[in-house]
């Protein structure tokens, strides 16, 4: 491997660990607030790419598709919220992992009857649809090197949003002690919806801006959720920071993995998590 | 006497009209199709256009039936290889399934041919290619009416050598019939003097592709042969032309990289060349007269899977009406589906001794979204049968 094509495969990793992040931030964020394990997380995933495909195919843009599957999946998570969820506070992880597993049922049924069992492309928008010049071979995608980007403000806003405004205040008070927020008279249930709708977008969002680059089928949230869950553990469970550090990790040592130990590269990642665990049986940065 | 004479002979009347009445019913029972093929999950649009295909072939050739009607029996699957012993069994055993057709999956084949060879249902399968169904599992009760994995790859290491390759790197998914497609492809390729720099196996179904293709630009092969299908054959192909190596490194690969999967993968697929036992193309009168019914009685495109459906249906009704309709001796059923020579959308074919198809392999290449047939790669291709013993 001479260097310029370490430079590449590093690229390769970073860019995948920010998609990660993406990705399992709003699972981080919904458990680490509301104490809800929300294994359908992977299904919002796929419902993001799915919308955005749709949406795509009527506007004619993929500005306007990502757009109005954002709205749409923020829609769809403060109506899961407020039916299903909200039921769910009181009871204990069983009852949540039944209630979650189903979802992911119903949503593959949905997808499956809505959009049918075909796999389903969109189209890169037209203004990054170029390729950048890296060496005599090998062109860089823009669309990949934007979503990059488009992490890294996603992930600067969820740090500003948490730690500089009344909101976040509110979301960090709710993670270290929900009953006192509740007697100091804010509305948690409000909170819990904001949240948990946030959640929702954020994983969608990601399926949104993977559309492109990505194969949309059937079953395409089962096989992200996994990888999603061994950055949360990884990065501790609730930590925002942490999943952003463990994203990044996974990323880039899967990508190396799977170059330098093509025999047993589906393993490293959960070799890493093993040994993390064993430092660190609470993750990295847990709460 | 004459008394227990006459009680006799009502009792043989009787005894005989049972008889007869009951001969009546073998020929007036319908023949029961059990299916097992996915129709929900990843491969549930194979199931589909597998068990649309069968149909339509068994509608259209009613007459031939010799008056008995079909009785579906349908399961789903799943695309589990799990469950396909229980659902085999429970069409063998309870539903005293004729036939059983399916599967898609190559592992589900598998959990099926366990339960279900040398057993009295006829097993037809309409997709899995698994070399194993037609070489070490084979039996005489069943069939394979759509191709092994070793047929459409195996073609395509000459053709690799007929265009100058000389290295190549080989790449699929690390599960079994990824695994027989490269190494068919491989095997004519280094019989003829070609080099395989490297193999990559990704794991399944792992659609990350970035580090493999960046990996192969270091390497610097003359040209890549592949085996992905549906949603991964999307992802890799537009990973590939996205890193630009498309037109630099040629593309090739097992048909099913560019089957069902071109109006997702856009313009990066143009120029691909693969093999398979048939393309939308194909111009030959079976070909456009199936295509045109497919597409009037179902609303869409006929796609390989639609076809193999179809052919397992043009067998089954060859078959039943060879016997006049009476299917119930097994050994002369397999004899005349041993026999027989199917008039398939890809062009006639008959079958092996190991009963899979004898076919012809078309070389594809994509232009203008479509698999055009650029040329043959494979005329009456028999696959090996390894480790058959029929």
């Amino acid at each position: 491997m001479d260097f310029a094509i370490f430079l590449v495969q590093l690229l390769n990793g970073v860019q995948y660990g920010l998609l990660l992040f993406l990705i399992a931030s709003g699972l981080t964020l919904v458990f680490g607030v509301m104490g809800i394990l929300n294994l359908a997380h992977g299904s919002m995933y796929m419902v993001g790419a799915y919308l955005a495909w749709y949406f795509t195919q009527h506007t004619d843009s993929f500005l306007l598709g990502a757009l109005l599957s954002a709205a749409v999946a923020l829609a769809l998570g403060v109506v899961i919220e407020k039916t299903l969820i909200c039921r769910l506070y009181k009871r204990n992880h069983l009852d949540q992992v039944l209630l979650t597993i189903g979802m992911i049922f119903v949503f593959n049924a949905l997808q499956s009857l809505l959009w049918g069992n075909d796999s389903l492309g969109v189209d890169v928008p037209e203004l990054l649809s170029g390729s950048i010049r890296l060496t005599e071979l090998v062109e860089y995608p823009v669309y990949r090197l934007f979503v990059a980007v488009l992490c890294l403000v996603l992930a600067a806003t969820l740090y500003l949003v948490i730690n500089r405004t009344r909101l976040g205040m509110l979301i960090r008070a709710g993670e270290s002690n929900r009953e006192m927020v509740e007697c100091l008279g804010v509305d948690i249930n409000r909170l819990y919806t904001i949240v948990f709708g946030a959640g929702v977008m954020l994983a969608a969002l990601a399926g949104v801006i993977s559309a492109p680059i990505a194969s949309i089928v059937p079953g395409m949230g089962e096989h992200v959720l996994i990888t999603c869950f061994v950055v949360v553990v990884i990065g501790g469970m609730g930590s925002i920071k942490g999943a952003f550090v463990a994203a990044l990790m996974v990323g880039i040592v899967d990508t190396f993995a799977s170059v330098l130990f093509p025999g047993v590269s589906s393993m490293v990642v959960y070799i890493l998590m093993a040994v993390i665990l064993l430092i660190k049986p609470q993750g990295l940065f847990s709460n | 006497m004459n008394h227990y004479k006459s009680l006799l002979t009502a009792g043989a009347v009787l005894l005989s009209s049972v008889l007869s009445s009951a001969s009546a019913v073998a020929k007036d029972e319908p023949i029961r199709v059990g299916i097992m093929l996915p129709f929900s999950g990843v491969y549930a649009a194979l199931g589909d256009a597998g068990r649309n295909g069968l149909k339509m072939a068994l509608e259209q050739n009613a007459d031939k039936l010799h008056g008995r009607t079909i009785e579906y029996i349908e399961m789903d699957t799943e695309a589990r290889p799990d469950r396909a012993p229980e659902i085999a069994t429970s069409l063998m055993s309870q539903k005293d399934a004729d036939f059983i057709v399916g599967p898609v999956h190559s592992g589900v084949a598998m959990g099926m041919l366990k339960v279900l060879r040398n057993k009295k249902p006829i097993v037809i399968i309409p997709n899995a290619g698994a070399n194993a169904a037609t070489g070490p599992w084979c039996a005489p009760n069943v069939f394979r009416t759509s191709f092994s994995a070793w047929q459409p790859s195996y073609p395509m290491g000459q053709v690799a050598l007929d265009r100058g390759y000389k290295k190549v790197v080989t790449m699929s998914w690390n599960y079994g019939f990824g695994k027989e497609s490269l190494a068919a492809f491989e095997e004519s390729f280094t019989k003829g003097g070609g080099k395989v720099l490297k193999q990559i196996m990704v794991p399944f179904p792992k659609t990350e592709f970035q580090s493999y293709i960046t990996e192969i630009a270091s390497l610097k092969p003359d040209a890549v042969f592949v085996f992905f299908a549906g949603g991964g054959a999307v992802k890799f192909v537009k990973d590939y032309d996205a890193m630009g190596l498309s037109g630099k490194i040629p593309l090739l690969g097992s048909g099913f990289l560019t089957e069902g999967t071109l109006a997702a993968q856009g313009d990066a697929a143009e120029g691909i060349v693969t093999g398979l036992h048939y393309a939308d193309e194909l111009d030959n009168p079976a070909n456009h007269a199936f295509r045109a019914a497919y597409k009037a009685e179902f609303g869409k495109d006929a796609d390989l899977y639609g076809v193999q459906g179809f052919d397992t249906g043009l067998l089954i009704a060859q078959a039943v009406d060879q016997l006049n309709g009476n299917i119930s001796d097994r050994d002369a059923l397999i004899r005349v589906m041993e026999a027989a020579v199917i008039p398939s959308p890809r062009g006639e074919f008959h079958f092996s001794k190991a009963h899979n198809p004898i076919q012809t392999i078309y070389l594809r290449t994509v232009e203008n979204g479509v698999n055009k047939v650029s040329g043959i790669a494979a005329t009456a291709l028999e696959d090996p049968a390894r480790g058959c013993k029929q």
